[in-house]
């Protein structure tokens, strides 16, 4: 018997018990569906990360004023501003890898407009700042070269704080308050979302690094040119901790440190950050895709119960081949394909609804999914697989029938 | 000439719950080519145990049994089925055809695993049919043919390997009297045409057509008799009335 006739056989087996063949490949139908849904789900939810980690940028560095020992004790992080806008004049003048490195000033302030009011981050940041976090204003215009310098009163609001001190109004053009200083705003900024840390990065005002010294958040009594941090943007294409070590190089030779001082800053990368969280995701992906096995394997125990009932209906069928002349290996080969045809056929419908329903949780959840090939493989090729492990008991069993017993049957 | 069976001091053994059971205990017989043997006997006599063996459905515990000249007892499970196909036609009380497929898929059946190509597979299968007088009939599934007509599908199926013997248990068991008459003309017609033809049967109604009764009691051989004038059932057919006309 070649394959295409056992394959045709094995058919009209199944048809001879419609419902009972459909119900036997639901298990593997849904296993399958769930495999390919639950890696769909899986890979998107990793790609949303992969698009934040873009948002945030995946090339950048933070550093941030570092603890200093004074005495033995040994201060927090930041305890001190040990980093100037100097420096980073000298990380971008000195390391070839350093597109910008943007000094930022922080503090948090009251923001007043009319009779209300806010509470939020402020940043004196430059114009750097927002080619570095690819950060654009939507409504109005960013800061130009004369606010920069001559500490100009103009500030960009983040979405959050539009919304909370200006409801449906345009913010544009009206004025507002930081620690009753008056600044003139001059647009919105980008909608940014949630962070990785899940802080709202929308929740913020953006003012001239300058004006936020001179004005605002004050200087350092100790160096006028002094912040607490600075972002640094490394060149694509540079190796990330090539570029590390470098800044790190650069900024001890500025700071003076001896060799056996710890560094005053810290370094931050954050796709490291952005990594850890993948690797998270990835962690999520990994469990749904067990699940989904699972069900796999339940839908092949599916399989071999019904194979089992079907070998004792048709014991007398048996019999009958045998007596015309199946050798054991015949009929082994009989049950095996059809359980193989059964989980096979079940997995190419399983396919089919879970693509669908990949596509549907995408449209109707709004959950991003992004449909695995190596999935849908992987879990046709097990479910082929599942029909002739869970098949092999009940046709080995078949094939060891005694013939003169098997036609007797009733 | 050797003979198309033969069967020496021929011996089955079943252990049942520790006790021996001797179902044949040393049998001697020759079929030659040709013949039409009826083998009688009540239950428990061992009939049915000869014709498992003789049918390679079964390996005896001692004695020889050789088929067409093959020795059967010492073949293994294979060589056994391989034997059954080639050299034996089967044809048994309750038809036992698939009921899923048509009567030309049944009498496919046997060519399938003798490895035959679809085609010739098709054409043997339709003039075993036609043989049978069911040229008409081949697309039709058990369900639609009656028990007359099942068992005559079941006798192509038997023939259509070209085997040297006919084996048939109890083949009008389940017909009633009328079709059993058409069923054993043509086992008679059959063997006009030079088969070799054993029935198992307990009824002295359907031995009366073979020419050679074998009895059995008890495990052994205790009568063998030729039957000079054995009725014939085409005859007996014609002559009842068509009470039902089919």
């Amino acid at each position: 018997m070649n394959a295409l006739e056992a394959l045709r056989s094995a058919l009209e087996a199944l048809r001879a018990n419609p419902l009972r063949s459909a119900l036997t490949m639901l298990g593997i139908i849904i296993g399958v569906a769930a495999v390919i849904a639950m890696v769909a789900v899986g890979a998107g939810a990793r790609a949303l990360v992969m698009k934040q980690i873009q948002s945030l940028g995946s090339n950048l560095m933070i550093v941030v004023s570092g603890s200093v020992t004074s005495g033995g004790v040994r201060m927090g992080t930041g305890a001190r501003l040990t980093l100037t806008e100097d420096d980073a004049l000298a990380l971008e003048r000195e390391v070839p890898g350093v597109a910008i490195a943007a000094p930022i000033v922080r503090g948090s302030a009251q923001v007043v407009s009319g009779n209300l009011n806010w509470s939020t981050v402020v940043l004196g940041v430059t114009p750097g700042f927002f080619d570095a976090r690819e950060w654009d204003v939507e409504n109005g215009r960013g800061f130009n070269p004369e606010e920069v310098e001559g500490a100009g009163k103009v500030v960009l609001l983040g979405e959050t704080v539009v919304r909370n001190l200006f409801e449906d109004q345009d913010p544009v053009g009206q004025q507002v308050r930081i620690r009753n200083v008056p600044f003139q705003v001059i647009g919105v900024l980008a909608h940014k979302g949630q962070s990785t840390q899940g802080t709202d990065q929308d929740d913020t005002v953006m003012i001239p690094i300058t004006t936020a010294k001179r004005r605002v958040l004050g200087t350092s009594q100790a160096n006028a040119r002094a912040v607490g941090s600075m972002l640094i943007k490394v060149r694509d294409g540079e190796d990330m901790q090539e570029a590390e070590s470098q800044i790190r190089g650069i900024l001890r030779q500025r700071h003076r440190l001896l060799s056996n001082q710890d560094d005053d800053f810290w370094i931050r990368n954050l796709s490291e950050i952005a990594e850890t969280r993948d690797a998270s995701s990835r962690t999520l992906a990994l469990l749904l895709a067990a699940v989904a096995a699972v069900s796999l394997i339940v839908g092949g125990i599916g399989i071999m119960n019904i194979m089992l009932v079907s070998v004792t209906e048709r014991t007398r069928e048996i019999g009958l081949r045998m007596a015309v002349g199946a050798r054991a290996r015949d009929i082994l080969a009989q049950f095996l394909i059809e359980a193989t045809t059964l989980s096979s056929i079940g997995g190419a419908i399983g396919v089919a609804l879970g693509v669908g329903a990949a596509v549907g949780i995408a449209n109707l959840a709004g959950w991003p999914t992004l449909i695995q090939p190596l999935a849908i493989v992987v879990a046709v090729g097990f479910s082929a697989l599942v029909g002739v492990f869970f098949g092999f008991y009940p046709a080995r069993r078949a094939s060891q029938l005694d013939p003169i017993e098997a036609l007797r049957h009733e | 000439m050797a003979a198309l069976i033969e069967v020496h001091d021929l011996a089955k053994t079943y252990q049942l719950g520790g006790h021996a059971v001797h179902a044949l205990r040393g049998v001697n017989l020759d079929i030659a080519a040709g013949e039409f043997a009826a083998v009688m006997g009540p239950s428990g006599s061992g009939k049915s145990t000869f014709m498992n063996l003789v049918g390679c459905l079964d390996t005896p515990t001692a004695g020889v049994l050789r088929i067409d000249g093959i020795d059967a007892s010492s073949l293994d499970g294979d060589e056994l089925a391989h034997l059954r196909n080639r050299k034996i036609g089967f044809v048994f009380q309750s038809f036992n055809l698939l009921q899923r497929t048509t009567a030309l898929g049944n009498v496919m059946l046997p060519m399938v695993y003798a490895g035959l190509s679809a085609k010739s597979r098709r054409d043997k299968a339709a003039s075993a049919l036609g043989r049978v007088g069911l040229a008409d009939r081949m697309d039709h599934r058990p369900s639609q043919l009656s028990g007359g007509q099942q068992q005559r599908v079941a006798i192509a199926r038997a023939l259509v390997n070209d085997p040297v013997l006919i084996l048939a248990d109890e083949p009008t068991g389940a017909l009633d009297s009328r079709t059993s008459l058409e069923i054993m003309a043509l086992f008679q017609e059959l063997n006009r045409g030079g088969m070799t033809v054993v029935i198992v049967t307990h009824e002295p109604d359907v031995a009366k057509f073979a020419r050679r009764v074998l009895s059995f009691r008890d495990g052994k051989l205790v009568g063998d008799k030729v039957n000079p004038a054995p009725d014939d059932a085409a005859v007996l057919r014609a002559a009842l009335p068509d009470a039902e006309a089919a």
